[in-house]
């Protein structure tokens, strides 16, 4: 699917590329996929390629002095989508707790949203998320697909420190938050995982387009996940789709 | 042979950087670097260091360091008074250096960021292909006291430049080039003009992972769905206020970009201190 793109010149030494403004499964797809073939073609110069919810940013490292030229060649690779790429993507398995110890406004999230706790824990585990982008913090994805019914706005006041691992909600979004930090969201479990780290390469397992499903774990079986990730011995379950 | 400065006495802003981290933005790791990256490049020239050599950035406050071996290093950046065992030593040329010799950066007179560069560079860990320090992604996030910084001891004379002088010197510019940022052009023509032909002045309110001025421009924007920004990019808040992102900054945001800052602006604006001024210069032309 194609779709009408825009092109901007962003800085001394990046391009934008601009879908529709909509958060949408199919401009998601068609960004991954654009994003794949430009960086299979390896073309000059380019150091990264950033994505947003519909917008793609290419990162050289040398001054374009040639704008024009560039977007006329990145308009051609758009067009012909010569590659038939692998467009498998991975659905993750993510152990969560959802228990009052761990999450420090569960239950007054759960008050304020007239559910009981294992009606929060269905309509969070039920659904599949789709991972938009990775931003805010080193490994912090942006996932789309919460269910209307967990909508709540983010605090007014922010509290100071979220831990690492806690599973928060913040108007219509969820996520987890992949170390300490300010925040503004609901916790209302919290993850074993880790979802960064910079002795591995590469540092985040997690790409745009990838899935995700939370499964409900209780405090034995966190503990259990908590020392094997430790250990690096914790294999992260995940199916190709 | 490795040698040790060791650090007696600093604060938060003190930390070690280089060029920054290139290619990790797609996690979400922030490119950091020196917040000003001409002053720290002119550190490793008058060095013959490689250009991304580490160097120390400090700001604000005081920061003594000493040797323990002989090397030699240049000081650029910030105008501050700096002392060698209580001698007086220049800024922008090199400084010969020996066993037990103690360095005393104080009085800040103009600029923000300084730099201590070092022969051959700091050999901190490089973690995601750089010594930038940076919390939760190198051990250390700033300089503290009785931190043994390493380098490689040494005395060399190959050198190609004897010193720098005072054109190259701090240039302390009154208005800034900008680009058009991608939502410039949700900004109506009034905007526009204000943002163009107004004086600026940099709040209080800084750090390296941003600037925010203090002049705020009303507006009633709908928020974006998040994309990318880099250091540079000026964002405006739905409260108005104007948020200049530097090096440590996010790599993703929600709010609309109105300006990119030009790489050597970029430069300029982290060397402006509180309460300075400055006009952007909005310019289509790269």
């Amino acid at each position: 699917m194609k779709f009408t793109l825009q092109y901007k010149r962003y800085s001394e030494k990046a391009i934008l590329i601009e879908w529709p403004s909509e958060i949408n499964k199919n401009i998601l797809k068609d960004l991954l996929s654009y994003k794949k073939q430009i960086e299979y073609k390896s073309i000059e110069s380019v150091v990264e390629v950033i994505t947003g919810y519909n917008s793609l940013l290419i990162c050289y490292d040398i001054t374009i002095d040639d704008f024009y030229e560039k977007v006329e060649a990145l308009k051609l690779l758009y067009a012909s989508n010569f590659l038939k790429l692998d467009t498998n993507t991975k659905l993750w398995e993510i152990p969560v707790c959802y228990s009052l110890d761990l999450a420090p406004d569960l239950k007054e999230y759960a008050a304020t949203k007239s559910l009981t706790i294992d009606e929060v824990i269905t309509l969070h585990t039920t659904l599949v998320y789709t991972v938009y982008c990775i931003g805010f913090l080193p490994g912090f994805l942006y996932l789309g697909g919460l269910d209307e019914n967990l909508f709540l706005p983010r605090k007014k006041t922010p509290s100071l420190k979220v831990k690492k691992g806690s599973v928060a909600v913040g108007g219509n979004q969820t996520g987890i938050y992949p170390e300490d930090s300010p925040g503004g969201w609901h916790v209302i479990g919290k993850c074993p995982l880790g979802f960064f780290n910079v002795y591995t390469e590469p540092p985040c397992v997690f790409e745009p387009g990838d899935t995700i499903r939370f499964t409900s774990v209780d405090v034995a079986e966190y503990n259990d996940i908590r020392s094997q990730v430790y250990e690096n011995k914790y294999l992260l379950k995940s199916t190709s789709i | 042979m490795i040698g040790k400065v060791k650090v007696l006495q600093t604060n938060f802003y003190a930390t070690i950087q280089d060029q920054g981290r290139f290619g990790y933005a797609k996690f979400g790791v922030p490119k950091s670097g020196a917040m000003d990256q001409f002053s720290f490049i002119m550190a490793n020239l008058l060095l013959n260091n490689d250009e991304n050599a580490a160097c120390i950035e400090f700001a604000f406050q005081d920061l003594v360091l000493e040797f323990s071996d002989t090397t030699m290093i240049a000081l650029t950046g910030a105008s501050i008074d700096a002392f060698l065992n209580n001698d007086g030593v220049q800024m922008y040329r090199r400084i010969n250096v020996t066993k037990g010799d103690v360095l005393k950066i104080k009085n800040y007179k103009k600029g923000v960021y300084g730099y201590v560069g070092i022969l051959k560079g700091f050999l901190n860990p490089t973690v995601l292909k750089s010594r930038s320090y940076y919390k939760s992604i190198t051990t250390n996030f700033c300089l503290k006291k009785n931190d043994e910084l390493s380098y490689a001891v040494g005395e060399y004379t190959d050198f190609q430049f004897s010193n720098i002088t005072r054109p190259l010197l701090f240039d302390d510019r009154e208005t800034l080039k900008a680009y058009p940022g991608p939502e410039f052009s949700l900004l109506s023509e009034k905007q526009q003009s204000v943002v163009s032909d107004s004086n600026f002045t940099i709040s209080r309110n800084i750090n390296r992972m941003a600037i925010v001025l203090e002049e705020q421009l009303v507006n009633d924007f709908a928020s974006m769905l998040t994309g990318p920004v880099l250091p540079g990019t000026v964002q405006l808040t739905p409260s108005g206020s104007l948020i200049v992102l530097m090096r440590d900054c996010q790599t993703t945001g929600g709010y609309p970009r109105i300006l990119q800052l030009s790489e050597a602006s970029i430069n300029y604006i982290a060397q402006k201190q509180v309460g300075g001024t400055f006009r952007f210069r909005v310019s289509n032309t790269f």
